[in-house]
């Protein structure tokens, strides 16, 4: 499997902004990465960091103020629109606005670069339309309109066009905006699938930083202050660059978990034993309401989760829900 | 839609335009036996030379022009709806028929106070400088348009600029009414109502063999039109020039409204109606299908028009325009009644 991580976009000094005639506004300078086939990489970053810039610049939509992009070899701006057609494939985070066109036609666009004068599609081109409808697990919506879709099947149907249109690479604004968590889930994990299996290279920008940690194979961490860096998200993780990226108040990286955290402000304690999910829980509902429980807090209030029932000073209540009214009213009473 | 539904569409269609194109022949203020219309059409003369003539020199060049000028102005709009992504789209938002006004107000105003003879009475060399002044002030205003289309990236700001374009020449034609004489300011409004029976003769030939080639020419931008359905980016995405791509639209349909509007004058609405007819009908955006389908249309709905224009009791005084509007927008409504899933 080591072989088919191929490089296949290479980013050079590059410097991502909007020409105006006031002169340049840089938005991101001095970016040097790569990506690589069969490697989900996601881009992470708060709003403004220059996402959408950098993707922008990486798909050709906006020429950059400096530096050079190679795709498979050969520079981007040597690409013409036809031929890049064939190598970058994207899925926008725009809704898309068209009634009266069936799933099947609208997947059948991503064909476009390789139809004639006409648009006639042939035998094989109808194949690959067909693959790339099961291969996102749209069959059933095949010859829905596009209009009687909801968010997320609608990004699984663009997600078919770039698979449709046969690009080594494909690029992603924010698929997974808009969407519920499964569907989320779903749709990181279906892009995951692609890249393993049909050996892409997909490169998507995200706010959902959990997900993303958990199933980018790379993350590129974008911000004003700190520029791109890069790495797999655990040594990010490890080396301290995550919560550096995303230090606000009231969220800890947590390094435990390689995860992001809230921090609560605590002002109480309690004693609380116990051990397992119902531990963990009781653990969690008391940090939510700002008092620290583990064996080694305040013991006028102890808390025992090892039995049938949580079991507070002696009381024995069925629900969580019980306890915290329970606590509530002890702390009330010891600080009067 | 299957493709057997689409196909029996189309027919049915095709035959609308027969039948309406049959009715055009047959009614009219002057009833004309059936067998006589077929024996004139047949080029086997009549005993009535007043019934050859009102065949020949009249029903059947309106009604070919009807049909042509239908066609045209249905695929103008759809072009014009595809390209801004707006359903309100239609050949009159660029100014393209305000630029024909234009130029027909400049001949016919000026030609009055300047040149001391009223182009209206002129006959057939006042129908012909008419004719060259609309096509010269539309493709005047269709280049400023495409240069502005290169110029900007958006399509709402295009199209507000036509609309502007389009204000603008109007406040010159009624500049141009104030100076000008009361008798041509009437020939003036007369060929703003449109007519499909303004002109006479061999210039429904040149017009029909023009609508002939242009129409045609619309079929090679099918791909071009389905791509710029799914918006800029997406289509640059597969490989098209956008901005290459957005003047080739503009300019056919340019090209269309202004040799129609020049010959028929400024006909309203048909161009807005029949590509919502169209798209509710045979529900879909797939231009292969929705551009046939447009133009057929089209053809069919202004010999309808046409029709009740000289419905007995009309007797032909009916501008074109009150009856397109009238016709056009309750079946517009309807479709889009009807199919309330079909939003546009």
């Amino acid at each position: 499997m080591k072989g088919q991580y191929k490089e296949t976009i290479r980013v050079d000094n590059l410097v991502t902004g909007y020409r105006s005639k006031k002169g340049d506004i840089v938005i991101t300078r001095d970016i040097n990465a790569a990506l690589y086939s069969g490697e989900l990489t996601c881009l992470l970053g708060p709003n403004g960091a220059g996402k959408s810039t950098l993707l922008k610049t990486l798909t050709a939509f906006l020429p950059p103020i400096a530096g050079s992009i190679t795709v498979e070899s050969k520079l981007l701006s040597e690409y013409t629109d036809a031929k890049l057609a064939k190598v970058i494939g994207v899925v926008l985070t725009e809704r898309l606005n068209i009634n009266n066109m069936t799933v099947k036609e609208l997947v059948g666009m991503g064909r476009s670069p390789y139809t004639g004068f006409w648009g006639r599609m042939s035998e094989y081109d109808r194949m690959v339309v067909n693959e790339s409808i099961s291969l996102v697990n749209i069959g059933n919506l095949r010859d829905r309109m596009i209009q009687t879709l909801s968010d997320g099947e609608r990004q699984k149907v663009m997600i078919a066009k770039s698979l449709a249109q046969e690009t080594p690479v494909i690029f992603l604004d924010e698929p997974t905006a808009f969407l519920d968590y499964p569907s989320k889930v779903e749709i990181m994990q279906l892009l995951q699938r692609l890249a393993r299996e049909k050996n892409k290279t997909v490169f998507l920008s995200t706010h959902d930083l959990e997900l993303a940690l958990q199933i980018a194979d790379r993350v590129w961490l974008i911000d004003k202050p700190h520029g791109v860096t890069i790495g797999t998200p655990e040594d990010l993780a490890l080396n301290g660059d995550m919560s550096r990226y995303f230090r606000r108040d009231g969220v800890i990286f947590d390094m435990e978990s390689g995860l992001f955290k809230i921090c609560h402000e605590l002002n109480g304690s309690v004693c609380l034993n116990g051990t397992g999910p119902r531990f963990n829980m009781v653990r969690k509902a008391l940090a939510r309401r700002g008092i620290y429980a583990a064996p080694d807090g305040r013991k006028d209030i102890t808390i025992d989760t090892s039995g049938e029932n949580y079991n507070i000073n002696g009381h024995s209540v069925t629900s969580i829900a019980q306890l915290l009214d329970r606590v509530d009213r002890l702390l009330l009473k010891n600080n009067v | 839609m299957s493709r057997s539904k689409t196909a029996v569409l189309m027919l049915l269609s095709g035959l609308s335009i027969v039948l309406f194109f049959i009715l055009n022949l047959l009614l009219g203020s002057v009833s004309i036996p059936v067998g006589s219309i077929i024996d004139i059409l047949l080029g086997r003369g009549a005993d009535n030379m007043i019934w050859t003539n009102i065949i020949m020199k009249s029903r059947l060049p309106q009604s070919l022009t009807a049909a042509m000028a239908g066609a045209g102005l249905a695929v103008s709009g759809l072009l014009m709806q595809t390209v801004f992504r707006n359903p309100l789209a239609g050949p009159s938002v660029l100014g393209i028929s305000s630029g024909a006004s234009l130029g027909v107000a400049f001949v016919v105003l000026l030609s009055g106070s300047i040149g001391g003879v009223a182009l209206s009475k002129l006959g057939v060399i006042g129908e012909v400088t008419i004719t060259f002044s609309a096509i010269f002030g539309s493709l005047l205003i269709m280049a400023l348009i495409a240069f502005v289309a290169g110029k900007v990236r958006g399509n709402v700001t295009l199209l507000i600029m036509g609309v502007m374009i389009g204000y603008i020449a109007n406040a010159i034609i009624g500049v141009l009414k104030f100076f000008s004489a009361e008798e041509d300011i009437r020939a003036y409004v007369i060929w703003g109502l449109g007519s499909f029976a303004r002109v006479s003769g061999g210039q429904t030939m040149v017009f029909i063999i023009l609508m002939c080639v242009l129409l045609p020419m619309s079929f090679f931008l099918i791909k071009t039109l389905n791509l710029l359905l799914l918006g800029d980016s997406y289509a640059r995405n597969l490989g098209l020039n956008i901005k290459r791509a957005r003047l080739l639209v503009i300019a056919s349909s340019g090209i269309l409204v202004a040799v129609v509007t020049a010959y028929c004058g400024p006909v309203v609405f048909l161009g807005l109606a029949v590509p919502h007819i169209c798209r509710g009908l045979f529900q879909t955006s797939n231009h292969a299908v929705i551009l046939p389908a447009s133009m057929l249309g089209g053809a069919s709905l202004a010999l309808l028009c046409n029709l009740i224009a000289r419905l007995p009791g009309f007797e032909g005084a009916l501008p074109v325009n009150s009856v397109t509007a009238l016709i056009g927008a309750p079946v517009v409504m309807w479709v889009l009644f009807d199919k309330r899933r079909n939003e546009v």
